[in-house]
């Protein structure tokens, strides 16, 4: 779908004031870098990936390195500036954020970090999306019964507390998955997950529990368009049900439901980093921001830069997902700006 | 209205059973029991432990007996507080020595001394109390920040407050909570780092009994950490809405009529602008409910946060079932209530 917008207007001069046609796109994407804050978040958010992809290349020790003589080492700045550890601190200017209990590099534990918040914060809304979408455009499509009925599932699901819900499901994939015979399915399951650091299942827990919202509102968009004309014409041209809803449904309203997801990447990144934070997300060494602001919490009185600086980190990325969501909604939706 | 609070009553009974089954479900398919130890304990041990707190019956039946013991109220000569087979949350005293008790919510199989009721009756009004102050401090700050920013559109007055709102966003309770303890208690040392300033016994079963600068100063961190996130929120709904209703033709005609601006605001388009703000409040409250878990875990309040999850890796299953159906109760009256405030607010939604 894309809009053409052709401005025809008599100028000062009596000459026409034309404007050239753009579509939607085109239009967005100039509004998009129109705005600078979206911008910034978006820079942010492209070098974040970057540190993620080359975090190997980037980062000054592999994350998983002890060096134990090093536990709680800090450089010479950081005590400049958490000014309380003079007493006792320890100086080694190896690590340029100070070292953690069992004298790991903290900066290369954070960039490190950046792949698990990274890859929850793509592909935590991915699976919401296509689970959402795909239940709400059913429920929505065929209505009556089959609306009402998986829309009361809907409101069951939402009744759970997610954080509870999780946990347990959590706990459920970890122990049934945990050592079953080598060739069956969940044996591969717990070698994916072991491969991908504790994630896969984290991935499963909050996609399982994150889609009610992406349902209610793809099926309040398909109710909006299902009586269309054109619709009407698909079906008299003999189009199947499943035709009707991804080849003329699903275009027409995917925009705004990619962009309400994008919205809500910011809380997939911070409920990551809470299962971790709680011991519920990925494996020791793996590094997750919240896992490092938990083990920081422990020794906030003594040496708090071990909490402040992956905390910090991600505030920032944070800060980037909002204003870049924020910023992509405004321009590809200007009556909507500065609403939620 | 009634007869649709009753019907919404009765929804919500099938909803709290579901809610229940899948869960019972679940946290018994979960490989694993609760007297599963490092050293392993005897076969004989577990047989009657599983025998003593019937976990040796079909899943049906335990079940039933769940849902028995918490649904029906029954009579009982024993004196609340002294047996812990027994002890049910609402007592009513009906004759000498004769009680009507209710939700017997069962034991708690990691600490064997203590009921779930125990922990809910010690810990829950600790967490209530952080809540409702956290959702209190939210209200206040991001309404008024929402009006504001929208009545003063594109100032200085505007921008501040989106930034109020994009700041409290971005930042979690989890960076937020380390970050407040390192100023505020371990540097400037203003406020206790961790801790909560009431014990029980509380006044009503909820309300702390020593309300005063010692309370509040263990509740200011938790508080502000909490609900700075969800003033963000309620700010730019707020003045979105409001932006939306200032609009409206009946705010010109309010004007048209020589209304003082105040009266044209407050009585016209604030209340119109607060219906999506009061749609939120259900979500939100979901929300505080588990960033109420996370304070608690970074300011050491013992409240029933840590419950949640030591009772699933425990395997606690009265613990388990207890803590989802006390929130899921919670949350659903929360969305009824939220929808009952809709029909005060728009007199136009009628429900039947």
């Amino acid at each position: 779908m894309s809009v053409q917008t052709e401005m025809l207007r008599v100028g000062a001069g009596g000459q026409p004031l034309t404007r050239k046609r753009e579509s939607l796109w085109a239009d967005a994407g100039r509004r998009l870098l129109r705005n600078k804050a979206a911008v910034m978040g978006g820079v942010i958010v492209i070098l974040l990936i970057l540190a993620a992809l080359l975090a190997p290349f980037i980062a000054p020790r592999p994350f998983a390195d002890q060096v134990l003589v090093d536990n709680n080492k800090v450089p010479d700045w950081v005590l400049a500036v958490f000014s309380n550890m003079k007493p006792y601190a320890q100086i080694s200017n190896d690590y340029p954020l100070g070292a953690d209990y069992v004298g790991r590099d903290l900066l290369s534990r954070i960039i490190y970090g950046a792949r698990i918040s990274l890859s929850v914060a793509f592909i935590g809304p991915i699976i919401s999306l296509l689970i959402g979408v795909a239940f709400g455009m059913v429920s929505g499509y065929f209505g009556g019964r089959v609306d009402n009925l998986m829309m009361r599932v809907v409101d069951v699901l939402y009744a759970f507390p997610t954080l509870l819900f999780i946990i347990l499901l959590m706990a459920f994939f970890r122990s049934t998955f945990a050592k079953p015979d080598p060739g069956s399915f969940a044996y591969g399951m717990s070698q994916l997950d072991a491969r991908l650091g504790g994630m896969l299942f984290i991935f499963m827990g909050i996609g399982l529990t994150a889609w009610e919202g992406m349902a209610r509102l793809t099926r309040g968009q398909v109710l909006s368009v299902r009586e269309k004309e054109y619709i009407e014409a698909a079906r008299t041209i003999g189009a199947g049900h499943v035709r009707i809803m991804f080849r003329h449904i699903l275009p027409n309203i995917v925009g705004p439901l990619v962009v309400a997801e994008t919205l809500t990447i910011p809380a997939y990144i911070s409920f990551e980093a809470f299962l971790s934070f709680i011991g519920l997300g990925v494996n020791p060494p793996t590094p997750s921001w919240g896992a490092m602001i938990s083990d920081g919490s422990q020794v906030i009185r003594t040496y708090p830069n071990q909490a402040v600086f992956p905390a910090l980190a991600l505030a920032i990325t944070m800060f980037a997902f909002n204003f870049l969501g924020d910023g992509l909604r405004d321009a590809l939706d200007p009556r909507l700006r500065g609403t939620q | 209205m009634g007869r649709y609070i009753i019907r919404r009553l009765l929804w919500m009974l099938v909803v709290l059973f579901a809610v229940s089954a899948i869960t019972f479900l679940l946290m018994h398919t979960v490989p694993g029991g609760p007297f599963d130890r490092e050293k392993a304990l005897p076969q004989e041990i577990i047989e009657n432990l599983n025998q003593r707190y019937h976990l040796d019956k079909p899943l049906v039946v335990q079940y039933a007996t769940y849902v028995y013991d918490v649904l029906i109220p029954k009579f009982s000569s024993i004196e609340p507080g002294l047996s812990l087979v027994d002890d049910a949350l609402v007592n009513i005293r009906v004759g000498d020595d004769l009680w009507l008790k209710w939700m017997n919510f069962g034991p708690s199989y990691a600490s064997r001394s203590r009921t779930v009721n125990d922990i809910f009756r010690a810990q829950l009004p600790i967490s209530g109390q952080l809540g409702v102050m956290a959702i209190t401090f939210a209200i206040l700050l991001g309404i008024p920040l929402g009006i504001l920013a929208a009545l003063k559109q594109n100032t200085v007055w505007d921008y501040l407050g989106m930034s109020v709102a994009i700041f409290g966003v971005s930042v979690p309770v989890i960076v937020l909570g380390p970050i407040l303890v390192w100023i505020f208690g371990v540097t400037l040392k203003w406020l206790p780092p961790t801790g909560w300033g009431a014990k029980p016994p509380y006044v009503l079963g909820f309300l702390p009994s020593n309300i005063g600068p010692e309370y509040f100063k263990y509740a200011v961190m938790p508080v502000v950490a909490l609900g700075l996130v969800n003033s963000a929120v309620i700010a730019r709904l707020t003045r979105a809405s409001l932006l939306q209703v200032i609009r409206e033709d009946y705010i010109r005609t309010a004007r048209a009529k020589g209304l003082a601006e105040r009266v044209v605001i407050t009585r016209h388009a604030l209340k119109n602008s607060l219906i999506p703000v009061a749609t939120i409040l259900g979500p939100l409250f979901a929300a505080l409910v588990t960033g109420t878990f996370v304070a608690e875990l970074i300011f050491g309040i013992p409240g029933m946060g840590r419950y949640f999850v030591t009772s699933i890796t425990n395997r606690d299953y009265p613990v388990i079932m207890g803590t989802i159906l006390l929130y899921a109760i919670l949350l659903v009256l929360a969305n009824l209530l939220v929808d009952i405030m809709y029909a005060f607010l728009d007199p136009r939604i009628r429900y039947t």
